[in-house]
């Protein structure tokens, strides 16, 4: 086994095994933990495909910014554990597991089916795979071909702060 | 002209309705007890932003390196999400007041939601639909809760929020494996050797996912199942924006991404859509003869008519697709006079819009009574108004393209909702009044009633007008 | 190189435990957590995907994919803390004035 395939088998079961913890923890808490726990592995992902910019904001923005507002609000809600899992399943919940789990060999499937053609394009248009994500080469093309889609996204910021401010703020007018 | 300078000016009705919803912020920051203000300059930012729209219309291509398009069906959607936008803003500027969430940033909400929906349906890069698409859901998320204090409101955006939130991921999805397929996320470099990925398995899983988001949006069944709390429980004004606008908005994307760009006619694709018609047509269409708030009723409708609508898409081809326009278009009038109705005969307390409260209506409010008979024909389909030839071309697509089979279960179905729709009539015309007061109606509100019944007669006795605008527009 | 292939299973299990959570848990904020869980299964697709294509438009997916969370999250906990104000309470079964 390469090197860097034992990277990739070690950090995809740390992914899978703390996204199953944290959809099975009773309190939100150690789901929160779980959760930044699966980011980290993920950006450690990003790394092992040479994408060191969304890497290091999948750390800053995901595991730092959004998860301190998730574990923030849970704190300020003071929230209960949940009943544990398995007293509240209905068959309408298996159904759903079953449902999804078809879904997901689905999935598998489709990838599996995933011919030589389009392989072959990915050999062939990936001359350069090697240095495509680093923060000099994303920031050409942010602010050039994605400069429409960047502007918008800061109006998306604007509104959601306006939106969040507008319902959660405890006396207006 | 400098390039840059030249794109922002080819998508003048984008630019400009976000500078609209900037100028409002800035005058709600800065100037106290300003709601009227703030009602104005919207309503003449907003005819301003339709003359763009208008000027834009002949301006057909694409900006910012082929990420938005321009002209043609932008600039048509555009105004159609204007025209919604206003219309809500005039109704609403009555109904936040009576409800107590009379502050600017309803307007400003609206006006970044008519944004959003510009972007979604003009964006011919992915990225460009799901940022719109994403801008569009989250003003939706706050104007159905802003009722803060009332359950139902905080209820309704909730299961909005989550339900759209679980959307999007299916929505992203199905992107991520187009890409993968594709290598680019340009609807337009996807169209051009559409012919090389089309019987791959994992691309057909992508714009399955993708349907499955899309489906969502447009509250077709089985994924229908927010429609109606959402609708019911939202403020009256938003559930008018959110039926229309937003409908529109997806629906018009759908349009772009699936019939303009996959061009799944007579494919598998094409089965599946069929489907979602049909259970839409059906589920919506017979639900909602038992329900009793007319809310919920006219969400279910919606329900029936994105199955209308659906028939159109599956249909393919330029006529179906200027049928689908044409119907969007009859749509937004008619269920924002529909909704409207309902935000006045509602209370303060946001209840009182279950059947009983239109009994008599035309005894306490005639014009009141008389528009919504309007609306409500509108809905069934019956000439001259706009919605019967909405459904007409539509069906006429249908047959064209050989699915005369879905234009028998949508002509069945339309059967189906005369007894819905004409049990309001009866109710308002031709039963006593019960001793209740005549609901408050305020000028603003009659006049986008008024505009609104006028649009569904113009467009219905001048339909080859509207649709000669809608010929070449991708 | 490893294959792409093992990238895309990976995201397609982890897209998959975050459609059970949704389906299963009723913490309204754990609910939203699974469909984080979701969104970054997709990005690992998308940078996946970029990374073999040689090609940048998937970094830069996932690079709005992010912010677009950030803004969910700002709107979504933000509902979350109105309904606690009214109802005390996160779990959806118990916010049933209307049916879900």
């Amino acid at each position: 086994m390469s090197s860097e395939l034992i990277v990739f088998l070690v950090l995809a079961a740390v992914a899978v095994l703390s996204g199953i913890l944290m959809i099975t923890r009773a309190n939100p808490v150690n789901s929160a933990l779980f959760l930044i726990l699966n980011f980290i592995a993920l950006a450690g992902m990003y790394l092992t495909l040479n994408a060191q910019f969304v890497a290091i904001i999948q750390i800053l923005v995901y595991a730092g910014a959004i998860m301190v507002l998730v574990l923030f609000v849970i704190m300020l809600l003071n929230l209960q554990d949940e009943e544990p899992l398995r007293e509240t399943l209905t068959k309408r919940h298996y159904a759903s597991l079953l449902f999804a789990l078809l879904t997901l060999a689905m999935l598998i499937e489709a990838i599996g089916w995933m011919g030589g053609d389009t392989l072959d394009r990915m050999q062939q248009q990936s001359p350069l795979a090697v240095a495509n994500g680093t923060v000099q080469h994303i920031g050409d093309v942010l602010f050039s071909s994605y400069v429409f889609p960047f502007e918008l996204t800061s109006i998306l910021l604007l509104a959601a702060m306006l939106g969040a401010v507008v319902i959660a703020k405890k006396r207006f007018p | 002209m400098n390039q840059l300078l030249t794109d922002t000016l080819h998508t003048a009705p984008i630019m400009g309705t976000i500078v609209l919803a900037l100028v409002v912020i800035l005058i709600n920051a800065m100037k106290k007890d300003s709601l009227a203000l703030e009602y104005w300059v919207s309503l003449i930012g907003i005819a301003a932003n339709i003359g763009l729209a208008v000027w834009a219309f002949p301006l057909r291509g694409s900006a910012f390196a082929g990420t938005v398009m321009t002209g043609g069906f932008a600039s048509l959607t555009a105004a159609v999400f204007l025209v919604a936008a206003g219309l809500t803003i005039i109704l609403s500027r009555a109904y936040i007041e009576k409800i107590g969430v009379n502050f600017g940033e309803f307007f400003h909400l609206i006006l970044m939601g008519a944004a959003g929906m510009m972007t979604f349906a003009a964006g011919t890069d992915l990225v460009v639909t799901f940022v719109g698409l994403e801008l569009m859901s989250i003003c939706l998320y706050a104007l159905a809760g802003i009722s803060r204090r009332v359950h139902k409101s905080n209820e309704a955006a909730l299961k909005y929020f989550l339900l759209g939130a679980f959307a999007s991921g299916f929505f992203l999805y199905g992107i991520a494996l187009i890409y993968g397929m594709t290598g680019t996320t340009n609807i337009l470099g996807i169209a051009q050797n559409i012919a090389a990925y089309k019987s791959e398995p994992l691309f057909l899983v992508g714009a399955g996912l993708l349907l499955v988001g899309f489906a969502f949006k447009i509250g077709a069944v089985p994924f229908h199942m927010w429609v109606p709390d959402v609708y019911e429980g939202s403020p009256t004004v938003v559930s008018a924006f959110m039926s229309t606008g937003a409908k529109a908005a997806a629906f018009a994307a759908l349009l772009l991404v699936f019939t303009a760009t996959f061009d799944f006619i007579h494919s598998s694709m094409n089965t599946v859509l069929s489907v979602l018609a049909v259970a839409s047509m059906l589920v919506g269409n017979i639900v909602a003869i038992s329900q009793t708030n007319v809310k919920r009723m006219l969400a279910y409708s919606s329900i029936g008519h994105a199955g209308y609508m659906l028939i159109g898409i599956t249909a393919g081809g330029d006529v179906s697709m200027a049928g689908v326009l044409f119907y969007l278009i009859s749509y937004m009038f008619t269920n924002l006079g529909a909704f409207g109705v309902a935000s006045i005969i509602e209370n303060a307390e946001q209840q009182g819009t279950d059947l009983e409260n239109f009994r008599g209506l035309y005894y306490r409010r005639p014009l009141l009574a008389v528009l919504m008979g309007v609306f409500m024909f509108s809905l069934v389909g019956i000439p001259p108004l706009a919605g019967f030839f909405g459904k007409y071309y539509i069906f006429v697509a249908a047959i064209e393209n050989g699915y005369t089979w879905l234009t028998i279960v949508g002509v069945i179905t339309s059967m189906i909702s005369v007894y819905y729709y004409l049990r309001v009539v009866v109710l308002m015309f031709f039963q006593a009044p019960e001793e209740a007061e005549a609901p408050q109606v305020t000028s603003g509100g009659t006049i986008a009633l008024l505009v609104s019944a006028f649009g569904i007669l113009l467009v219905g006795l001048f339909p080859s007008i509207v649709l000669g605008w809608m010929g070449g527009l991708f | 190189m490893i294959p792409v292939h093992y990238y895309l299973i990976l995201s397609a299990v982890m897209f998959i435990t975050g459609v059970v959570g949704v389906l299963t848990r009723r913490n309204a904020i754990i609910i939203f957590m699974c469909i984080e869980l979701m969104l970054n299964s997709v990005n690992l697709t998308f940078v996946a995907f970029s990374s073999y294509l040689g090609n940048e438009a998937g970094q830069m997916f996932v690079f709005f994919v992010m912010a677009v969370a950030a803004a969910e999250a700002a709107v979504g906990l933000a509902i979350v803390i109105a309904l606690f104000r009214n109802k005390q309470t996160v779990n959806i079964n118990e916010v049933n004035i209307l049916k879900w």
